[in-house]
């Protein structure tokens, strides 16, 4: 099944980088705030239990795909 | 002294952890490629060496520190020997878990390279006994992500315990957010784990070692882990 993780920096954790996107932003005359950058990661997981595709990638996350200092997931099973 | 020095896919500092352990220091150093499974025989010191491992994919250090040479380091750390990791070598540290915190990106977004002043915090650990306690040097740092961080809790704890080893700092040793080039937290430039024998910098003393280059700051440290 494919699922999608998408790992973004926790409330917290400052992000230069969405910081200088929402400045750029502001250089177009866009009115926004509190921009975030993160990851997107896509793969093919096999199983047909969406539950189970799901603690399978909790389970990556836990490993590599996150570092619980700065960052947090959401998983998607598509 | 046997030094260790781990060369992942991008390592660049390897040569100058070369260069200040073995010509420098003159001790018997050996390069260990990452994917061997074991360190040489009798290895005192790993000295984890900066650079761009796995091209900084997904985390910087996060890919190296699945390497299987790193299970050999943790169990070297787990029974008290040394290991040293400068720059991308703190990012591996943190990220194989021998360190507490992550280095997030600059809080200016740049690469910055520049001669920085550190204050000795810790004067008692093998990385810094030839040092005393608020002794001032100066080395270089080259890195985009020296942020360091680490959760309100833990930096507590972590502060409380003595386990920061550098702060940066001014010329005449002051401590204050004006002279933290990257926004790390307490200005933290290097930190040791709870038993004091690994320890992780951002700056690179390995680059301070030789007069003919130009700076000598860096000295402290190697002189520190030969007493």
């Amino acid at each position: 099944m494919k699922v999608r993780v998408s790992v973004q920096l926790k409330p917290g954790i400052l992000d230069p980088q969405g910081k200088a996107v929402e400045q750029g932003l502001h250089g177009f005359g866009f009115e926004v705030e509190h921009v975030r950058i993160g990851r997107l990661i896509e793969m093919d997981v096999p199983g047909s239990d969406p539950a189970d595709v799901k603690a399978k990638a909790l389970a990556m996350c836990e490993k590599l795909l996150v570092n619980p200092v700065m960052e947090k997931a959401s998983i998607e099973v598509l | 002294m046997r030094v260790a020095i781990p060369v992942f896919p991008g390592s660049n500092c390897d040569h100058d952890a070369l260069h200040a352990c073995g010509t420098v220091m003159g001790w018997d150093t050996i390069p260990v490629w990452h994917q061997e499974t074991r360190l040489p025989e009798n290895t005192e010191l790993v000295f984890v060496p900066g650079g761009f491992s796995y091209g900084d994919y997904l985390r910087c250090g996060a890919i190296a520190a699945l390497a299987p040479i790193m299970a050999d380091i943790k169990r070297h750390a787990d029974n008290g020997g040394l290991v040293l990791g400068v720059c991308n070598g703190f990012q591996i540290l943190c990220e194989a878990h021998l360190l507490p915190g992550a280095l997030l990106r600059n809080e200016s977004l740049r690469f910055i390279h520049a001669d920085v002043h550190l204050r000795v915090e810790r004067a008692n650990l093998p990385f810094t006994r030839a040092m005393r306690a608020g002794e001032v040097f100066q080395v270089p740092i080259a890195h985009a992500e020296g942020n360091f961080t680490l959760d309100p809790a833990e930096l507590a704890d972590l502060e409380a315990r003595g386990g920061v080893a550098f702060r940066y700092c001014s010329s005449a040793g002051e401590i204050g957010e004006d002279h933290v080039p990257n926004g790390a937290m307490n200005g933290i430039a290097g930190i040791v784990n709870l038993r004091g024998n690994v320890l992780g910098m951002m700056p690179h003393p390995e680059r301070a070692v030789d007069p003919k280059l130009g700076a000598t700051g860096g000295l402290g440290v190697f002189r520190s882990l030969s007493s």
